[in-house]
Order: C-alpha cells, then structure tokens, then sequence
C-alpha cells in the first residue's frame, strides 16, 4: 500500500539542492516528485524515484545524510476538488497530514498525493472504503 | 589627586611588600601542607617541603596548579578550611562541564571585598558616590564582588545584576548612578541605549570599572566618549578570589596586582619555566593570605607582560598588561568562560559525534555564539518539527552548560573544514 520516498538533509546554501540533483542525475534515477521543506538553515528535501534502493546506496555514498520513509501515494482525479475530496475523508476520520505534496502524471490522467501521516494502515483503509486508491510501488514504477 | 583605599599598602615601598610576600608565603605553603593532602603530595612528588620556601625566591620549587586539579579535585580535595569556617562558595564553569567551585572564609571574603573597593576608590569612588553594580549575581563572581567592595567604600550601592536594560537605565537616571560596574560589552550597549534614549543629559556617571572580557582600547575611548565618564579596567578569576585580583588606576597603563595578597609570576606556558619581568608568558598566581582556598601557583592560562615601572599614580605593586590571549582554547564569551571541551561533551552525551565549529562574533558590541553541528543520520527526520525539536533540545542543553545561549546551526556531514585531520573548531572574529 506504502511506497518509499527518500529525506535528504540539505543545507540552505547555493548550490547544495544542484549537487544532490547532479548526482541522482549522474546514477540516472529519475526523480518522479519532490517536494522541499525548508528552514532558515537548512531544507529537507523529499523525493519520489524511480529506483528508490539505488538512490539510498548512491546518496550515502555521496555522504548525505538521508532516510526512506513510507508514505502514501493517493491516486486523485486530475480536475478541480481533487485533492479537497481526499482531504475531507482523512479530516472527517481525525487523520492529520505531517505533510503532502503532489504531482499530476502524463500517462494516466490522474494526479497523486503523497501523504505523510502517522499511521499509514489506518489512513489507506479510510481512504479505500470512500472509494479512493493508494498506488503500489508497481504503479508508480509503470509512470 | 590620586586616591587611595588602604594607601598604607598600596604605596607601600617594594622592600615592605617583599617583606609581607615572604612572611606570608612561608605560613601560607605550611598551612596548604597541613591541611591540604592533594597538594602535599605534589610537593612530596617534586620532593619540596615547608621547610625549603623561605621566601618568594624559592616560589619556583613548588608544583603548579591547573584547572585540571581544580576539575579532580572537586569538590573539596583543594579545601584547606574546615567547611564550618567556610561562609560562601562562588563557581565558575570548568573545562568538561564540571564547575570549579571555590571556598570563602569570612576573612577571604573581607580580603576580596577590599580588594574590589581598592579598584573602586581608584577610579574616584567615595561614600558620596553611587555604585551601580550590574555584573550577574550569583555563583558568578562579578555582582558579590564589586557589591562588596562597593560597601566597604561606603558607596550607595545599587544590586542591579545584569539584564533589563530599561530598569537599568531608569535607576541610573532616577538614583543618579554615578560609578558603573559591568562588562565592558554591556556598557558599550548601555551606552548606546542612554544616546538612543536622549538621556545623556539626565546620568551622572563619573567612572567605569569594566572587566571580566576583553576589550580594546578603541573600546574604551568609545565608552568613554559616549557616557563622558573615565573607564577603568578590572581583573580577577574565581580561583584566585574573584574580580580586583588587579585593578587599573587613573594611568590606565596596566592594572595593579594587590601583591599583598597575591604573588605573580610569569612562566614559559610550554617550559613553566619563570621568566623575568616584562617578558610575554603565561600569568600564575600564589595566594598568599586567603584561608579556605589558597591555591599555589596557580596558571591562569592568561597570556601577559608585568611591569614595575614607577606609576605615576603613587601605587607601587607592580602591574599586569590586559591579557593578551590565552595559552588554552578557553573562550570568554558574554564575560563568561567557555571551553571546546564542554560543547564536546553535550554532544557526546546527547549521541552526536563531536564535529563541530564554534563561530564568536561580536555584534553592536555584544558577543554571539554561534555553534555548528553537521548533522547525522539518527538527528535527522524527515519532517522538519522532529529536526527542529531535536535542534531544540541541542540548544538547551548547550545553555545548561555553558551558562549563555548559542544559536545551533545544522550543516551538511563533513562539511566543517578539517585541517591535517583535525577540525578547527573556534572561529573568533571578534576585532578586540
């Protein structure tokens, strides 16, 4: 139900958000989301990939700090209220997000959330009995 | 006119406090000897007893001090009083978190206290004067210090502590202050505020008595000018007594080392051989007089130059420059002393490898500290409320400590310049 999405610490200076991407670009690992949180200091960059293992080995490699986190990827409709209709669902059932981002896709005709909640099991099973989908690993691969 | 506190010691003739030196010393090695079983048996190590200091000539026999007794001998091991004859500790913060505490009697109180009233009739202080103390009270030996001295000259004497800018600034207004005793830091920024405040015209300042940091003479014409007061220096350490170990007179050349009750000498920090006077080396004191913690040869770690050139102030003990750096990594920051090493233990009890650089600056005339961490992957999360609590804890457990606050920045692993392997960890930038 979850997939994995890699956390890298990066440090709010020019040029750090540049070399990590230099360096997934290097090992072609295509990135399919991202999303960045930033602080005055530092940013946590959040990434979706394309082989999430490999990008894991190659970053700590590189010497970054980073970590693999499940998180949710929930399949919406690509138009307007989309995203509302996913969020009324997790609100009503007292599920809060620690935070989400989306990305629409070219193939299929939908857009995803990725959502970080604290339990994911709960969150997919709420979501699946209002009729929406979380993607697989699989599925996410095939975009 | 040059005034004086205790003028028949302080312009004693250099054969009289010779005299004294002698006398005192000789009782003072024998009373450490019976009384204190750590010391002794350094001596015994180097193979002096009592009976070989006949006077301050033999000084050189005897082992050296350093902060690292005072660290294992914590709490009392240096203790040469029973502690129902003892009054007051006062501490200041040690090299690995542990604090040096040090011991008073009432005569060591009295001693210290005149002392700092000798520093206070200095710069012009009498019982007409009012005495606004805002050093921190506390363990802290800049408050109770000046404080004490400030009674015994009979000035009207102000506990303002530190902190709290606007009161400060009311009652200096209100009560007519006209002595301030502070870190010369927070006089440049009172300085500041009084101007900003249009309330020049309104203090009666005279005088400063301003120590426990460094600062420049740039500094000290520039408080000087903008208070309109003269400002003097101050000099002192917790293990020695507290502040008015030595004190500045209207020369401003130097500051006067109460020799009457304080022996100093200057060694080759590397050799700890004795080098002669107006040589540059590391500063070490001998208390001669105090009761309950009479340290032997103690190495401040302060970097200086004594001169006994005649001052044209009258007084004859002889005088130490400003300390010129430090022949350790000690930092004192905001007036308060700070060591790598304690930064180091915080992050090594709190799981985090010891990679870090401190970054000391000194903005509007206050000191920051700023600490860089390179984070790690059990620090990191990926949101940023668990980043930023565990920065949180970091921070203040750092202020436990170190007694002041430092701004924590996390950086990328490995990203702290490391020269030959070995990370620099201080960067001052502070122009003093």
């Amino acid at each position: 139900m979850t997939i994995q999405q890699i956390s890298i610490f990066v440090e709010n200076k020019a040029g750090c958000l540049e070399a990590v991407m230099s360096l997934l670009a290097k090992n072609d690992i295509d990135i399919r989301a991202l999303s960045i949180a930033d602080t005055p200091d530092f940013g946590i960059l959040r990434i979706i990939v394309s082989d999430t293992d490999k990008a894991a080995k190659v970053l700590a490699d590189g010497g970054y700090v980073a970590r693999s986190t499940p998180v949710l990827a929930v399949e919406i409709a690509d138009r307007p209220g989309g995203m509302a209709e996913v969020l009324g669902v997790l609100a009503k059932a007292d599920i809060s997000l620690e935070y989400t981002y989306a990305f629409i896709t070219r193939h299929t005709g939908s857009a995803y959330m990725i959502c970080r909640v604290e339990d994911n099991d709960k969150a997919a099973g709420v979501l699946a009995e209002a009729g929406i989908k979380t993607a697989t690993r699989e599925e996410i691969d095939k975009l | 006119m040059e005034r004086y506190y205790q003028p028949e010691i302080e312009c004693a003739s250099r054969d009289q406090i010779l005299a004294w030196q002698n006398e005192r010393l000789v009782k003072q090695v024998k009373h450490v000897w019976d009384s204190v079983p750590y010391y002794r048996k350094k001596m015994e190590e180097k193979g002096v007893e009592p009976g070989d200091i006949k006077g301050v000539e033999d000084l050189c026999k005897l082992p050296f001090l350093t902060k690292d007794d005072l660290r294992d001998a914590y709490p009392y091991g240096l203790l040469a009083t029973p502690l129902k004859d003892c009054v007051r500790i006062q501490s200041t913060s040690g090299t690995t978190g542990r604090r040096v505490v040090a011991f008073y009697t009432q005569h060591d109180i009295d001693l210290w206290e005149e002392c700092c009233a000798r520093a206070i009739v200095a710069a012009g202080g009498t019982n007409e004067d009012v005495c606004h103390v805002c050093y921190g009270y506390g363990l802290f030996t800049g408050g109770p210090g000046l404080n004490g001295g400030s009674h015994k000259v009979g000035c009207l004497t102000l506990p303002m502590s530190s902190g709290n800018t606007d009161r400060q600034l009311q009652f200096m207004v209100d009560l007519g202050s006209t002595i301030l005793c502070c870190t010369p830091s927070y006089a440049a920024y009172l300085a500041e505020s009084i101007n900003e405040r249009g309330l020049r015209d309104k203090i009666k300042l005279k005088a400063g008595i301003f120590g426990a940091e460094a600062w420049s003479e740039e500094m000290r014409r520039d408080i000087e000018k903008s208070l309109g007061i003269k400002a003097y220096d101050i000099y002192g350490l917790t293990e020695i007594s507290g502040p008015g170990v030595s004190f500045e007179c209207s020369e401003q050349t130097g500051m006067h080392i109460n020799e009457d009750h304080f022996i100093a000498e200057i060694i080759d920090p590397e050799t700890g051989e004795v080098l002669p006077d107006g040589s540059k080396g590391e500063l070490v004191f001998t208390s001669i007089t105090k009761e309950a913690f009479p340290l032997l040869r103690y190495r401040t770690r302060d970097i200086c130059v004594l001169s006994r050139k005649q001052c044209s102030c009258g007084r004859t003990h002889v005088k130490m420059s400003k300390p010129m750096g430090r022949s350790d990594d000690m930092l004192i920051i905001k007036g308060v002393n700070v060591f790598p090493s304690q930064i180091e233990t915080v992050l090594i009890n709190m799981g985090m490898p010891a990679n870090y650089q401190l970054i000391v600056d000194r903005v509007n005339n206050s000191d920051t500290l700023d600490i860089e961490v390179e984070m790690t992957p059990e620090m990191f999360s990926d949101t940023v409320a668990q980043v930023t609590n565990r920065e949180k804890e970091l921070v203040s457990a750092l202020k436990s400590m170190l007694g002041i606050y430092a701004r924590v920045h996390l950086v990328a692993p490995k990203s702290i310049a490391r020269s030959e392997g070995k990370a620099v960890r201080i960067i001052d930038k502070r122009k003093i």
